[in-house]
């Protein structure tokens, strides 16, 4: 499972990451989690609206940090 | 049957907070002068009375308000706006753009990669400009606290002029013809496919739950700025003479408006800090023209955000926004002033 963060590298992108990181950890679950800074990259993606959140390719949330819980959830359909 | 469930609990909290409400002032007068017992007519009763009341029943309006309006945003995405503004003319294009910047969620950090979104899917240059200044400019906390303070008059008076100003300001960089000014590499991006950016659809139950977000969010990171510009206006309320804004910033002195844009635009303030000053300074005879022109200025015009801007914004470029939107509210200022 590939999981990216898109944001410029404001507080709200970090904290998403962290958040990512922790769901992550408490499902046990592996997978490689990148940072997507590139503002061209990020845009492609048709991305408006930072943090946003990519899973193996789709889309899955922009505009918010997600919590924990709500990543596990996103995390556990896939 | 959760439903029920949900509406009665959702109907008892209205309840209890209009409750609470409508008694503030007199609970703060009792508190004041009855309870700690302080004598009335002195500067330091007056202020204290000031604060005790409005501190809660402005805390209590941003919370009722920013849940609505969380709750409203849950309605639009930058995604559904882009859409509705592709391909769009100058003219309507700007009606409309101004408005959609009002109820889209927008946070000045994702300011750049949403103009490159726009501008490389067709929507016009004076188009994007009219979503981004309506979009901080007409603050959904300013405006409810400017109605619970002043009214529905001064309150309709920030909406309507922050709307034009947008609308026109949008316009005139539309017409000017400054697309060279953007960053060359910015219309080199590759635009997003037309179906990307996903729909995302919502129940009720997230929509509130969206709601409650922004509560915590937007009051919990606002209200210390709340506390301390409340604080401010109960010290100009108790201690600074009645008229002696009349003599700064009054109908007689005609460089206020300016003076009072420029002193503005520097500045930062999120809307709910800002509010309780306007009070103080429109209790002590400030004019209400120069005080509007000096909010909107604060909140519309920030440095951060045109720090952010500057990725994709040639400085000339910026100047030129800067200077439509201040000259906009500079208008406005006189304006009401002349006519009120």
């Amino acid at each position: 499972m590939k999981i990216e963060v898109l944001g410029p590298g404001c507080p709200k992108c970090m904290s998403t990451e962290q958040n990512v990181r922790k769901a992550l950890t408490e499902l046990a679950v592996q997978a490689e989690v990148e940072k997507v800074t590139d503002i061209q990259e990020i845009v492609r993606k048709g991305v408006m609206s930072t943090p946003a959140l990519v899973i193996d390719g789709s889309l899955v949330l922009q505009g918010r940090i997600p919590t924990v819980e709500q990543l596990k959830e996103l995390i556990r359909a896939r | 049957m959760r439903w029920a469930r949900r509406i009665a609990v959702g109907l008892t909290a209205a309840a209890g907070w209009w409750l609470l409400y409508s008694n503030l002032e007199r609970f703060a007068n009792w508190l004041v002068y009855s309870a700690i017992g302080m004598a009335t007519g002195t500067r330091f009763a007056s202020a204290m009375a000031f604060f005790v009341f409005e501190a809660p029943k402005v805390l209590m309006l941003l919370l009722a308000v920013v849940f609505g309006v969380g709750i409203i945003r849950s309605f639009f995405t930058p995604e559904r706006t882009r859409r509705m503004l592709a391909g769009r003319r100058q003219a309507v294009g700007n009606v409309l753009g101004s408005l959609l910047g009002v109820v889209t969620p927008f946070c000045s950090c994702s300011a750049v990669p949403l103009f490159i979104g726009f501008v490389t899917t067709g929507v016009p240059l004076g188009v994007t400009f009219s979503f981004l200044i309506a979009a901080p400019m007409i603050n959904e906390v300013a405006l409810v606290l400017l109605f619970g303070l002043f009214g529905w008059k001064v309150a309709g008076l920030y909406l309507g002029t922050g709307l034009v100003i947008a609308m026109a300001a949008g316009w005139v960089i539309g017409r000017l013809r400054l697309e060279r000014w953007v960053e060359g590499w910015v219309y080199a991006t590759t635009p997003a496919s037309p179906r990307a950016g996903m729909v995302e659809r919502i129940g009720w139950a997230q929509r509130v739950s969206l709601g409650r977000d922004a509560v915590t969010d937007i009051v919990g990171k606002v209200w210390p700025y709340v506390l301390a510009g409340i604080a401010v206006g109960a010290g100009i309320h108790g201690y600074v003479p009645e008229q002696l804004m009349a003599s700064i910033m009054g109908k007689g002195a005609w460089w206020s408006v300016p003076l009072a844009v420029l002193v503005g635009i520097p500045m930062y303030s999120n809307a709910a800090g800002i509010i309780p000053i306007v009070q103080a300074l429109l209790e002590k005879g400030a004019a209400l023209g120069t005080v509007l022109a000096f909010m909107m200025s604060v909140i519309g015009l920030s440095l951060p955000e045109v720090i952010i801007l500057r990725k994709v914004l040639k400085l000339p470029l910026i100047a030129t926004f800067v200077c439509v939107v201040g000259i906009g509210i500079l208008v406005v200022g006189y304006l009401f002033n002349i006519v009120l």
